[in-house]
């Protein structure tokens, strides 16, 4: 094994580490639900990303051969982190937040948690 | 024929992709059941998707892929930076409406996603009619700057793609 293969995953499982870290941090450091919403985001993003691009040099750089599951679970990552965090932000803004304390949507139509949608425009 | 065989090219692609991903090695046989997947899936859910959109522009496609990419690295670090060393009271936490220009339910979708992937900034609610999102930014001395970079960077070419 070369020495600067294992230092180059060593970089990258050093970094995801970190960043997993800080997240976790933050759960704990900020103070409001909203805010700690952003924490977990972050994890996800270059704290799992580190792991999983060491894991693709380690398969191709080592092993000689190459393995596509990273690119999978980054892809399904991609997918449903996002929707998570709108639901617990939904949740959050159901529970806690009055229409008042949210910035006007700048059109005719209130936030849609307060509001019902205008007629027939859409179906769903 | 062919459009009745495939009726959505990209997702018949796509779950051959993910079949032969999901398997882990390249093969005659798996190849041959990926395509069987990627040509009975999209048959049986045509309902779903009555009104797609179609990607114009796939070289912009990709652009804005790596656009993104970039900027989560960029925003990590930068909230990283916040959580460690800003005391909570120094903390500016705001909403910000950001208005939508675009209008398929797709592209919002993907501009929602996108708002939330790249930490600092969560996407929080839809106007009832659409017209625009409600986005929780973690700090920032500027909302409206945020909102401009939000529609420049993201909106601005999801638009060029979809539309």
């Amino acid at each position: 094994m070369d020495f600067l293969t294992e230092l180059l995953i060593a970089f990258f499982l050093v970094v995801s580490g970190i960043f997993g870290l800080v997240g976790s941090f933050g759960m704990i450091k900020l103070r409001e639900t909203m805010q700690r919403l952003h924490a977990p985001t972050k994890a996800t993003t270059l704290g799992v990303g580190g792991v999983l691009i060491a894991s693709m040099l380690y398969f191709l750089l080592i092993e000689r051969s190459f393995s596509f599951h990273e690119l999978l679970i980054t892809l399904f990552l991609f997918l449903t982190a996002p929707i998570v965090a709108h639901f617990i932000a939904k949740t959050y803004l159901q529970v806690h937040i009055r229409p008042s304390d949210l910035p006007p949507t700048g059109g005719e139509h209130g936030w849609s948690l307060y509001d019902d949608p205008p007629g027939d425009r859409r179906e769903e | 024929m062919l459009r009745r065989i495939f009726p959505h090219p990209l997702l018949s692609l796509v779950l051959t992709l993910v079949w032969l991903g999901l398997v882990n090695k390249v093969t005659l046989g798996n190849l041959v059941l990926g395509v069987a997947l990627g040509i009975v899936v999209p048959v049986m859910t045509a309902a779903y998707w009555p009104n797609r959109p179609r990607i114009r522009n796939p070289l912009m496609a990709a652009e804005y892929a790596l656009v993104v990419l970039w900027d989560i690295v960029v925003a990590n670090v930068q909230v990283a930076m916040i959580i460690l060393f800003k005391p909570n009271a120094d903390l500016r936490s705001t909403w910000i409406t950001v208005p939508l220009e675009l209008t398929s339910a797709e592209a919002i979708t993907v501009l929602a996603g996108t708002i939330t992937m790249t930490p600092g900034t969560v996407s929080a609610m839809l106007s009832a009619d659409s017209s625009a999102i409600l986005v929780h930014c973690l700090h920032t001395d500027d909302p409206d700057d945020v909102r401009d970079q939000i529609k420049a960077r993201y909106e601005r070419r999801l638009k060029e793609i979809f539309q």
